[in-house]
């Protein structure tokens, strides 16, 4: 008897030591536990139709506007600020990104309607409005000391309707054919294409795990063991891969091949099979991730972003010029705005009115549910990633199950408050 | 009780602040005081809650402006706008809030706004870490906690990182603002030795403390300040600890009304 209760803490004992080992962060597991169980649970009320490639195919591409955002937001958060505008502003870059490549650049380089180059010079005008309107929110935060509430509120109505202004209020579409490479369906990388790209992703997520430990071990500092690095290497590879897996096992529908075939003059060969693979707007998004993952955790930028979100006072005592990196911060903000836009816009094949309504609260809504703290100074761009791909599954599976739109939104609302609380239990936990 | 050796104080001092006022609002917080320090030398400043004295050194340290006055360097008048201008005349500061970011780690703070980087331009953690061990090392043996964020640490390991970070950038000048506040009498004893350390090497130390005694030990000049004003200014071997007492609560200076 006495043994089985000396038995417990040492067993606990045990279970905490192997997180340790592998430096899993709970949050995260936490948070991947999350999205699993939805999956399932709609799975089961689909009968079996939400874990598919398909649907998980449509997933990624419906998740990568808002979570391109949420990187960024995940900065505002962190520097104690908030940004309400980049639904508006997601509105105006597509707005300036269809003008431009249907009319301003045409007209004024004279480029034939769909030449490519139209694409390309749609994007970088669309960046640059981006980081300008980006940039003069955060001058009149940091330099006028207007709070951001107040100056993002007032944008979320100006950029609506600037861009309702751009296009008289019209429908601007078809996208040209290269943009819309962006949306999602209309540009994936086929299946050798994703394979290609997996492994260089496996490789370079290793090489990355490898580089950490050896400079660790450069400086003498204590090492994992190297069962647990090659466990979480493992694991890296195995979701990569797996990720690649699944969204290669979605085939091209019959009628599509059919289609693409016959606008070439020919016919399907008979037991021809293609799939869609990785869509160039999740490379997007995993190469916005990456950058700004390493502008987090490795850049003096990012070290004075979270410096100043968890004491402003201090960081500016460290001659951190605070001011000017609230202007940088939102003028970032700005540019991943419209990279988002470029993705929203070009998966609608066309620039609309209302496009990105509301997106404002998903966006913030994925920062907060990946852990971002409020109070600033904390947070995680794949925590927000991993929000965006919560909430989304959230949402499309209750529309999959035929919940209708009201309880949805019921729903996402009280999800969101449910996760800061859990969030607020967890670090009381931990920290106090 | 005073410093054995005798500060030499012919020539420039090293740091004159002179004729400095600043107000907030109504408040006239620091009203026309003139302070100095020469190599190798501690000046103490004391003063009641609220005296000014935190603000006078943050005028130093470029975290305020002065509303008028004057500081020179060496002699050179030298225009400190900001606290990044105050470090490049290589004046360090432990402030009384210690300025640490809580969500950061002590290598971060030790390093913040001086980061070490790689030869991409990134930020090289274990670089600064190995550093971050090697000074507490020196400063204190007992700190573990190198990869925890500091709001996790104790009153007195914060301290321990806000010193570090005050003398880790080769400092001509510290500004020490209530640097014992939080520590314990080891701890205490450690920093009276850094101090006399950082003395011998020549450096001009401003210390802030509310504790006379150990101000006697070790300044060789101690200030006084009551409600914005300089009360005086006394070589420690002049004055008792009564005087001092006397001067903090009286705001008068009882050798010279002698005189
Ligand atoms: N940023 C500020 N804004 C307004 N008033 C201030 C500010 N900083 C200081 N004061 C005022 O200036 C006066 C001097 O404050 P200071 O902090 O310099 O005192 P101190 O001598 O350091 O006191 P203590 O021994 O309590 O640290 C006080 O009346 C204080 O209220
Ligand atoms: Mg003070």
């Amino acid at each position: 008897m006495s043994d089985a209760v000396s038995d417990r803490p040492n067993q606990t004992g045990k279970r905490r030591s192997l997180f340790n080992k592998l430096e899993l962060d709970l949050r995260l597991l936490g948070m991947v536990g999350a999205f699993v169980l939805i999956c399932l649970l709609f799975n089961i009320l689909t009968g079996g139709q939400f874990v598919t490639p398909r649907n998980l195919f449509n997933l990624t591409i419906q998740t990568v506007s808002v979570a391109i955002m949420a990187t960024g937001m995940v900065f505002i958060i962190v520097t104690r600020h908030i940004d309400l505008a980049v639904g508006a502003l997601l509105a105006t870059c597509s707005a300036v990104m269809a003008m431009t490549q249907t009319s301003w650049a045409v007209d004024l380089l004279g480029l034939a309607p769909g030449h490519p180059m139209l694409a390309w010079i749609a994007i970088v005008a669309g960046v640059i409005v981006g980081a300008l309107i980006g940039g003069f929110q955060g001058f009149i935060v940091g330099y006028l000391s207007v709070p951001s509430f107040i100056v993002t509120l007032g944008g979320l109505l100006v950029w609506r309707n600037v861009a309702w202004y751009l296009t008289s209020g019209q429908t601007i579409g078809p996208l040209n054919e290269t943009f819309q490479l962006f949306g999602g369906i209309n540009g994936t990388l086929g299946a050798t294409g994703s394979w290609i790209a997996g492994i260089v992703a496996a490789a370079a997520a290793l090489f990355a795990l490898f580089n950490a430990r050896r400079a660790k071990m450069r400086h003498d500092f204590p090492v994992k063991p190297v069962w647990a690095e090659a466990l979480v290497g493992a694991i890296f590879v195995v979701v990569i891969l797996g990720f690649i897996a699944i969204l290669n096992a979605y085939q091209v529908p019959e009628r599509v091949l059919a289609r693409q075939f016959e606008a070439q003059g020919l016919e399907v060969p008979a037991g021809y099979t293609a799939s869609y693979g990785l869509p160039i707007s999740v490379l997007l998004l995993i190469a916005v991730a990456v950058v700004m993952t390493v502008i987090a955790r490795k850049t003096r930028f990012g070290r004075y972003i979270f410096a100043t979100g968890g004491n402003p006072d201090a960081a500016e005592l460290s001659g951190i010029d605070t001011r000017a990196l609230t202007v940088k911060v939102f003028a970032l903000m700005g540019v991943l705005v419209a990279l988002a836009a470029l993705v929203a816009s070009s998966r609608l094949t066309f620039h609309s009115n209302d496009i990105g309504t509301l997106d404002e609260l998903r966006v913030i809504a994925a920062a907060v549910i990946g852990g971002t703290a409020l109070a600033g100074g904390v947070g995680t761009i794949y925590g927000a990633i991993l929000g965006a791909l919560i909430m989304q599954s959230l949402q499309s599976g209750m529309a999959m199950v035929g919940v209708d739109a009201p309880l949805q939104n019921i729903v996402v609302g009280t999800v969101l408050v449910l996760a800061v609380l859990i969030d607020i239990i967890y670090r009381r936990r931990v920290e106090g | 009780m005073a410093m054995t050796t005798e500060t030499d104080r012919s020539g420039t001092p090293l740091v004159s602040m002179k004729n400095i006022s600043i107000a907030f609002g109504g408040v006239q917080a620091v009203d026309d005081v003139s302070i100095d320090v020469y190599p190798g030398e501690v000046v103490g400043l004391l003063g009641h809650n609220g005296a000014g004295k935190s603000t006078l050194i943050k005028i130093l340290a470029g975290a305020y402006r002065a509303d008028s006055g004057e500081i020179r360097i060496n002699g050179e008048l030298a225009d400190i706008r900001s606290p990044a201008d105050a470090r490049k005349y290589n004046i360090e500061t432990i402030y009384q809030t210690l300025a640490l970011a809580d969500n950061l780690d002590a290598s971060a703070n030790l390093f913040l706004g001086r980061e070490l980087t790689t030869p991409f331009g990134l930020v090289d953690d274990s670089a600064m870490e190995a550093e971050t061990r090697k000074i507490m090392k020196r400063l204190n043996p007992n700190f573990k906690k190198f990869s925890v964020p500091v709001s996790a640490l104790s009153g007195g390991q914060r301290q321990s990182v806000a010193i570090a970070r005050a003398v880790y950038f080769n400092a001509k000048i510290v500004i020490m603002d209530e640097p014992t506040a939080a520590l314990g009498v080891h701890e205490t004893e450690m920093v009276a030795d850094l101090i006399k350390e950082l003395k011998s090497q020549g450096l001009g130390i401003f210390l802030i403390s509310h504790d006379t005694r150990e101000m006697m030990a070790l300044c060789d000049r101690v200030s006084v300040m009551k409600n914005g004003a300089l009360v005086g200014s006394e070589r420690v071997e002049d004055v008792t600890e009564d005087d001092i007492l006397s001067m903090i609560i009286l705001g008068k200076n009882p050798k010279r009304e002698a005189a």
